[in-house]
């Protein structure tokens, strides 16, 4: 990460889903409101939070799997994407650069199609093989490359285990020489030991190949370990965003505070002496947030500043951004 | 020393499936005090569920109880028929499921399903059910009980419904609650709410509890004694102290090694465990874990090893350990 060039960058992404209701009383589910951040060239960013936060949703908005309902998304320089000024492009170039890892291996791999046309389809869509051969040639490489045999390609994914499962899942997203790869959760369906083979097998990808990685997964310790800068969403926003290790040892926004503090350790003593900032209550529902800084009704520092006014998402000192009004009083 | 309540010996059971016999337990052996907390950690597939399903005799069909001896508060179960095991079920032993979300009936109302419970095994009549039904969700941190038992399960969150599921589970003061994987699919918020209840409830209650779990984080707060399965077989046991600083058995270090630490400012490599867990259609001859472990002998291939006891509290069954042991005894003779 010597250039800091930036490969992805969002500005005020917004995607609300609707969500019954017609005319004026039409509801939405504001799934991601106003998220701003930007990719390095080679990094991996991690997101995190709990269900219903809108990780996934970014990651898919981000792709225009879903066309976003507000913000621009720019990639390598290029505009993808300007809600204001009507602007979106085709994205078929662009899916050959970007790519996406699915959460469920069970459910992201068609059941009736072979493991090599699974891993093939993208190659064909991008005419990325001169002949047969050469198609062929290329899914044996790459099933190859993601630690499975030759013969797994005339297999069906039902034969398969869910670490295996996932691999595929991999192989297909690297089927077109991506640059930038959204990994959904992809190890959060998987057993401990598994994990951490299917972990070690991304960070070598990304050296190889050169890649980048937006790491979604609501498992802090993994995206910790993967990542270079993790961002912490709440509710359909961004409430902190740092270097993975002044996140987890200096965070600032009482929301990373407690899901920090409720991660369980894997480790006796630790346990035993660390307090858990129990949060109470439940996350609210996305249909209807509360009003101004969406952690109010669950946050120990809340006052009424927090529900009249958003927070603003800022640089609080280098490379560290949070949205909280009472930063100062946060210990 | 406090009473025993769970004794199990060489506990086998199978499945009886198309494909073949899956050998889902091959000989366990465990007891537990009256006050215990038990975490069971393992793989997927690794026995831990069906060793704590099987004292409440839920294995049914294909399963079977194959061999060995399990004594729960003076019952036999290998002996007792699914009559009897409505008289303990809930009574002296109650569970609660991984999913809240699927584990409570969605046609019913939450008051119906736990006075339900009260009725069946004690002879409360309507009005007092209801009151110690009010009681129970209050005891689990439930606010507005008296308007939550009319509700429905999809108007309650997650976290509420796991609660909802403790509430039955704790109705008729059971002597041991099986927790399978309670807080695998809440989010990390509310996991640490239901165990902060879970551990609150046992200082009030003092029941024992066996906790299911893959997350090895959850048993460092929880549990005092870990059992740690693979492949239908309880590879190593001891105190959490134990089993965290001095693992003896490869399985348990490899575990402990493939988990990321959050606190370590420099990248460390993860150590995975390679390979895949067993088939048990068709399990290995010697130590099961052997295909996988880095340091495999000759001998792990083709027979089981024995037990070796570590401390007073903590054994384990590696071909590694015994060799330590008698290298050990060579010495100081």
């Amino acid at each position: 990460m010597s250039e800091h060039k930036t490969l992805v960058e969002v500005q005020h992404l917004q995607q609300y889903f609707p969500a019954g209701g017609v005319g004026k009383n039409r509801k939405y589910v504001q799934a991601v409101d106003d998220v701003s951040f930007a990719i390095r060239k080679g990094e991996t960013l991690g997101l995190v939070g709990e269900s219903g936060c809108g990780k996934t949703t970014t990651g898919r908005t981000l792709l225009r799997l879903y066309e976003p309902t507000g913000g621009k998304i720019y990639y390598d320089g290029n505009l993808l994407f300007d809600k204001d000024n009507k602007i979106a492009v085709d994205m078929l170039p662009y899916r050959r650069r970007m790519q996406i890892v699915f959460q469920d291996p069970y459910a992201s791999l068609d059941p009736r199609m072979t493991i090599g046309d699974i891993v093939g389809e993208g190659i064909d869509i991008h005419h990325l093989a001169e002949n047969e051969k050469d198609r062929h040639d290329k899914i044996i490489a790459l099933l190859e490359r993601v630690g499975l045999n030759s013969e797994h390609a005339n297999r069906y994914c039902h034969e398969f285990s869910g670490g295996q499962r996932q691999r595929v899942g991999i192989a297909r997203a690297l089927a077109v020489n991506p640059e930038f790869i959204v990994c959904d959760e992809p190890v959060s369906a998987l057993d401990v030991s598994i994990q951490a083979q299917v972990v070690n097998m991304f960070e070598d990808l990304q050296q190889e190949m050169g890649l980048t990685y937006l790491f979604i997964a609501h498992d802090l310790s993994v995206v910790k370990h993967i990542s270079n800068r993790i961002g912490v969403m709440y509710l359909g926003k961004m409430v902190e965003l740092a270097d993975s290790y002044e996140l987890i040892t200096h965070s600032i926004h009482p929301y990373t505070r407690s899901l920090i503090s409720a991660i369980p350790v894997a480790d006796p003593i630790t346990a035993r002496q660390s307090k858990r900032i129990v949060l109470q209550g439940d996350v609210p529902s996305p249909l209807n947030p509360p009003s101004g800084c969406r952690f109010r009704t669950r946050c120990p520092y809340a006052d009424e500043q927090c529900a009249n006014e958003v927070p603003e998402f800022k640089e609080v000192s280098t490379g560290h951004w949070a949205a909280c009004h009472h930063l100062d009083r946060v210990k | 020393m406090s009473e025993k309540i769970l004794d199990i010996k060489e506990e086998r059971l199978s499945f009886f499936t198309p494909a073949g016999e899956v050998k889902a337990l091959n000989g366990v052996s465990f007891t537990m005090n009256q006050g215990d907390v038990l975490g069971v950690v393992g793989e997927s597939g690794s026995g831990k569920s069906v060793t704590a399903y099987s004292v409440m005799g839920l294995t049914a069909y294909p399963g079977k109880l194959v061999g060995g001896k399990v004594w729960f508060n003076g019952h036999e179960i290998e002996n007792m028929k699914e009559k009897d095991f409505r008289k303990i079920r809930g009574n002296e032993v109650s569970i609660i499921f991984q999913d809240p979300m699927t584990s409570l009936n969605p046609v019913y109302t939450i008051g119906n399903q736990i006075v339900e419970v009260i009725r069946l095994h004690t002879d409360k009549n309507k009005a007092d059910a209801w009151a110690r039904a009010k009681e129970l969700l209050e005891l689990v941190g439930i606010n507005e009980p008296e308007k939550r038992l009319k509700q429905y399960p999809h108007e309650l969150s997650g976290g509420m419904r796991q609660r909802v599921m403790i509430a039955i589970a704790l109705a008729c003061e059971p002597k041991l609650l099986i927790a399978d994987e309670p807080t695998t699919a809440l989010d990390v918020t509310i996991q640490a709410q239901i165990l902060e209840l879970m551990q609150d409830l046992r200082k009030k209650l003092g029941m024992s509890i066996i906790m299911i779990t893959h997350d090895l984080g959850v048993v460092a707060s929880m549990c005092e004694k870990i059992a740690v399965m693979y492949a239908g077989h309880i590879v190593e046991y001891g105190t959490t102290d134990e089993i965290f600083y001095q693992p003896g058995h490869e399985y348990t270090k490899g575990l402990i090694n493939s988990i990321p630490k959050l606190n370590t400012a420099e990248h460390e490599r993860l150590v995975p465990i390679e390979g895949t867990p067993v088939d048990l259609l068709n399990p290995p001859a010697g130590c099961p874990f052997a295909p996988r472990c880095k340091n495999c002998m000759k001998i792990c291939l083709s027979k089981m090893p024995p037990r070796t006891e570590l401390s007073d509290t903590h054994y384990t069954y590696c071909w590694l350990q015994q060799k330590a042991a008698f290298e050990k005894g060579e010495k100081a003779e």
